[in-house]
């Protein structure tokens, strides 16, 4: 046991030569002990690099049809174009479009859909599961009563009758795989925030008469944020996975604009003909996407987890 | 061994027993220096505060430490045949059947999906290839002995239908099955109510003594032991610093942890007056000082104590681990 | 025990009941089938016959009405498409599916318990390591890129690579036998390798799960003082973890696959359409893009029969493995 003795702690002078431990520096250091995580956040800035950059980086635009030679169309890989000016890296696909380039735009598309719906989600259902875990009693049960009653049916379901509904287009997609997440979302803040709500610091500051407004959002949601971040991670991998599904499917982004999930389903009726550059590539950058986000996101829960806490 | 020899060995005996977890902050010494023995028909009752290490030395005898835990020294006698460096198989022959522990906490000891009868019977033909209506009887034997009522109704029950104190008696019960020469009792009646923890107690011993059992008795409670134990061993941060007869160190402790714990204990002869209580805490096994580990706390303590102390004879029977010990 | 069963059917019926207005409601707004069914040369006359012969021109409240009253018979109307009842449709399709997503089940359960539970008695080795990298991989990847891969690789690239490797067919089902009025083909030899690659796929992502959620349990069991005393009665290791471990860890798991077993019906989706697999999935989706309606309500109906059902299996099963419920349930 230290002595508290004021003469016998030592002097303040100088600087401080120890680094401050923050939780986010502790947070850092944590997630880069494991090194498949960190090879997981790798996989994910390279494929998000090559999402946001593709009008930069593609060699070609392939939604422009005017720069499209229909000659092109399903070379294999490393074949040159007619006119000579482009290496098809990785192939054409059915509609003469460059795969690598196709695959980019498609990254984005993915990814772009993926982060937003997640997004919205979290924010739609954290804000529910709040309110059900502050308000309780009848509001909580009729919350809580429509989460069951939407996460008790299997997701894909769910979007493939909304998507049938409402049509296609992006933004409808976007709808369905929102509709799809919240309920995950709002029942894991409901957690968190029944629990934080029996916290010291909130009766702390009932006490001080600080509105509930407030109370809900400085006091009681950074503390639920932990797990919900978790989810949010591990579920921008589900809405990937569940688009490409939708899109794989013919339901989802129209063909003009297409995600990894379009053009692997252009790719599959090639494939038993031998052409299997069309759907392995566009799968293999999906895949990469998929596995590095879900590494990330399997750390950050063992890491967060506070049953875990070292 | 001969005969004689048989008769004069004790059924346990530790040497210098020490068992370290190498953990991620270092080696906690949860037991350093452990030595002590018990006879045939004997109870001797470990005594030591949480953290003392006294779960751990239990568990080290039924050789059931788990890594990253590990027994790094020392001599676990039974029988004169030394289990700290017996293959695991030998261990497994042994457990059960040779020398049979009692846990803590009766709730979690028993599997809560699987009947009684289940547990009792696979007990005893772990290590006797009998047929299931003998091993039944057995177990109907065992459970009548503990005092069950109705036993045959209860065989067939899961253990969540018992109460604390019956589901410490059929632990009990199972312990008994294999008639060992050695139980080991963790703090057995710590979770129980003080009426059952008397009941247990005087059957206990009387079973023991019927049988010729010899039984190490571990517990916080200096006072339980007291009408229970033949000898007595006190425990203080890893190590044994006082043992002997039971009468001796209740009147005439040695040593200064000892005398501390028994002016602890509340008793009518001083109402009114404080409690007595040792100052200070006891210390983690992660940061032990050098030297006796009671020197913060000891009223006696000088420079002398910076060195350990050996176990050093204050009577026969009788060893205290301190360079000043109590007169 | 009786009492706590009728509590969950009248539950269920309830459930049953606010999702089929939920799925008639839906359904209500897909498209104009009328446009997908007469040619647009047809008369006016001709038209009106047919909206009036579906029941298009009534008010929503009166076609949730009559959907209703037919439903309660059976009698979900014909497919625009094929002429037929709706539900004979679906029936007729329906052991198709159960039968891939129960034997991928099997699979997924005969593999991964014991991996999971390998991965959780060592769980620093390198190959309890590796299976839980693999099982990321496992439920990462989507259904369709997992289905993809395998035809691939064994419809594709390993016959013409490896000479003499049998090439698994990538499509249709095989031969059936009759069993009961249903048609299971895994009775047979070639129905089995048709059945292969599609289970495999089901089953892929449901095992990875299942060897996670295995190795928790199995971690989570092991400290527990009943396996240590387990230990000091001398019982083998291999009595402990196959009875005393297992035992325990065989309610959640349970539990689980019995859930999971919903959402592997609903995922046959996919598989059913890659693999040109004749079930209920295949059936929705062609119905979907055809604007079928009758047909999909139909299935979202059984869908939900079958989720609600599995829910009350799963919540029977429960009770029945864990001794402490069933007890209590019969004692109140």
């Amino acid at each position: 046991m230290t002595d508290l003795a004021a003469d016998k702690l030592p002097p303040v002078t100088g600087p401080a030569t120890a680094k401050v431990e923050t939780p986010l520096r502790r947070l850092v250091a944590q997630f880069c002990e494991s090194k498949l995580a960190v090879f997981g956040l790798v996989l994910v800035v390279v494929v998000a690099i090559a999402a946001i950059l593709a009008p930069w980086l593609a060699p070609q635009n392939p939604y422009d049809i005017a720069k499209l030679d229909i000659f092109d169309s399903k070379m294999p890989p490393g074949s040159a174009s007619s006119d000579g000016t482009l290496t098809y890296w990785l192939g054409t696909d059915g509609q003469a479009r460059d795969m690598l380039s196709a695959m980019m735009y498609g990254l984005r598309v993915s990814l772009l859909v993926g982060a937003v719906s997640v997004v919205a989600a979290l924010a739609i259902g954290t804000l529910v599961g709040l309110v059900a875990a502050f308000f309780g009693g009848r509001v909580d049960s009729f919350l809580m009563r429509c989460v069951d009653i939407q996460l008790s049916f299997p997701a894909i379901l769910v979007a493939l009758i909304l998507l049938a509904v409402l049509g296609q287009g992006v933004d409808k997609v976007l709808y369905a795989l929102i509709a799809v997440q919240w309920a995950y979302f709002a029942r894991a803040a409901r957690a968190a925030a029944l629990v934080e709500r029996e916290k010291e610091y909130i009766e702390a500051a009932r006490c001080l008469a600080l509105p509930q407004r407030r109370i809900l959002w400085r006091h009681l949601l950074p503390n639920c944020l932990p797990p919900l971040i978790v989810i949010a991670t591990v579920e921008v991998a589900h809405a990937i996975a569940l688009e490409a599904t939708l899109s794989f499917l013919g339901l989802g982004v129209p063909v003009t604009e297409p995600s990894l999930g379009k053009l692997i389903a252009n790719g599959f009726e090639f494939l038993m003909a031998g052409k299997y550059w069309i759907a392995l590539f566009p799968g293999l950058a999906l895949a990469i996407a998929l596995i590095g986000i879900n590494l990330v996101g399997d750390h950050l829960r063992d890491i967060l987890n506070p049953r875990n806490a070292r | 061994m001969t005969e004689q020899q048989r008769v004069t060995t004790p059924t346990l005996k530790l040497a210098n027993l020490k068992t370290h977890f190498f953990t991620r902050d270092g080696a906690v010494k949860s037991v350093d220096g452990v030595e002590f023995e018990v006879n045939a028909g004997e109870v001797l009752g470990l005594v030591g505060e949480s953290g003392s290490g006294k779960s751990v030395t239990g568990f080290s005898i039924l050789g059931l430490i788990d890594p990253p835990g590990r027994i790094v020294d020392g001599r676990i006698l039974y029988r004169g045949e030394d289990l700290a460096k017996a293959t695991p198989e030998r261990l497994r022959a042994l457990r059960g059947r040779n020398i049979a522990m009692v846990f803590q906490d009766p709730m979690m000891t028993l599997n809560p999906v699987l009947r009684v009868d289940t547990q009792m019977i696979e007990a005893v033909r772990a290590h006797d290839k009998v047929d299931d209506a003998t091993a039944r009887t057995r177990a109907l034997e065992a459970l009548a002995q503990v005092g069950i009522p109705s036993p045959e109704a209860r065989l067939r029950s899961y253990p969540h239908q018992f109460s604390g104190g019956m589901r410490q008696r059929v632990a009990i019960a199972i312990a008994l099955l294999n008639r060992p020469d050695l139980i080991v009792a963790d703090e057995p009646t710590t979770a129980l109510d003080v009426t059952i923890q008397g009941q247990i107690l005087f059957e206990m011993r009387k079973l023991c003594r019927d049988t010729g059992t010899a039984l190490i008795w571990i517990t916080h409670d200096l006072a339980v032991v007291a009408g229970l134990a033949d000898r007595i061993a006190v425990m203080y941060a890893g190590r044994i610093v006082e043992h002997g007869p039971t009468a001796t160190i209740l009147e005439r402790p040695r040593h200064p942890y000892t005398r501390g714990l028994i002016g602890s204990v509340p008793t009518r002869g001083h109402r009114g007056q404080a409690l007595f209580q040792i100052p200070g805490m006891a210390p983690s096994p992660l940061r032990l000082p050098p030297g006796c580990a009671f020197q913060p706390r000891c009223d006696r303590a000088t420079d002398a104590c910076a060195t350990m102390p050996d176990l050093s004879d204050m009577a026969p029977g009788h060893q205290a681990r301190c360079w000043h010990p109590v007169v | 025990m009786l009492v706590f069963i009728i509590r969950r059917l009248m539950q269920a019926v309830v459930v049953m009941v606010v999702m089929s207005a939920l799925v008639f409601g839906g359904i209500y707004l897909v498209g104009n089938p009328v446009a997908m069914l007469i040619s647009d040369q047809a008369s006016e006359a001709d038209r009106l016959a047919v909206i009036r012969e579906l029941g298009l021109d009534q008010p929503i409240w009166q076609q949730y009405l009559t959907f209703v009253g037919k439903a309660l018979v059976g009698d979900f109307g014909k497919s625009f498409r094929a002429g037929e009842p709706a539900m004979r449709l679906i029936f007729q399709h329906m052991p198709a599916t159960l039968e891939l997503a129960v034997i991928a089940m099997t699979f997924a359960v005969l593999v991964g318990v014991p991996l999971g539970m390998y991965a959780g008695l060592r769980p620093d080795s390198l190959s309890a390591r590796s299976i839980m990298t693999v099982s990321i991989l496992g439920f990462s990847l989507p259904t369709f890129w997992v289905g993809l891969m395998l035809i691939m690789l064994f419809a594709v690239a390993l016959p013409e690579w490896i000479p003499g490797w049998p090439r698994l067919p990538s499509s249709g089902r095989g031969p059936t036998v009759d069993i009961l009025g249903l048609k299971l083909s895994f009775l047979t030899a070639q129905g089995w390798l048709h059945l292969l690659l599609p289970a495999l796929t089901l089953a892929l992502a449901k095992g990875a799960l299942i060897i996670r959620l295995t190795r928790a349990a199995t971690r989570e069991v092991l400290p527990m003082d009943y396996v240590k005393f387990a230990r000091a009665k001398g019982l083998s290791e291999r009595r402990i973890v196959g009875v005393h471990v297992l035992k325990n860890i065989a309610i959640p798991i349970a539990t689980v696959t019995g859930l999971e077993l919903g959402q592997v019906i609903a995922f046959a989706v996919v598989t059913e359409t890659i693999f040109s697999w004749p079930g209920m999935g295949k059936l929705l989706i062609d119905s979907i893009l055809l604007l079928d309606r009758p047909v999909v309500v139909a299935y979202l109906v059984v869908i939900v029969f079958f989720l609600v059902l599995l829910n009350l299996l799963v919540d029977i099963l429960y009770s029945v493995l864990d001794p402490r419920v069933r007890l209590e349930a019969t004692a109140r």
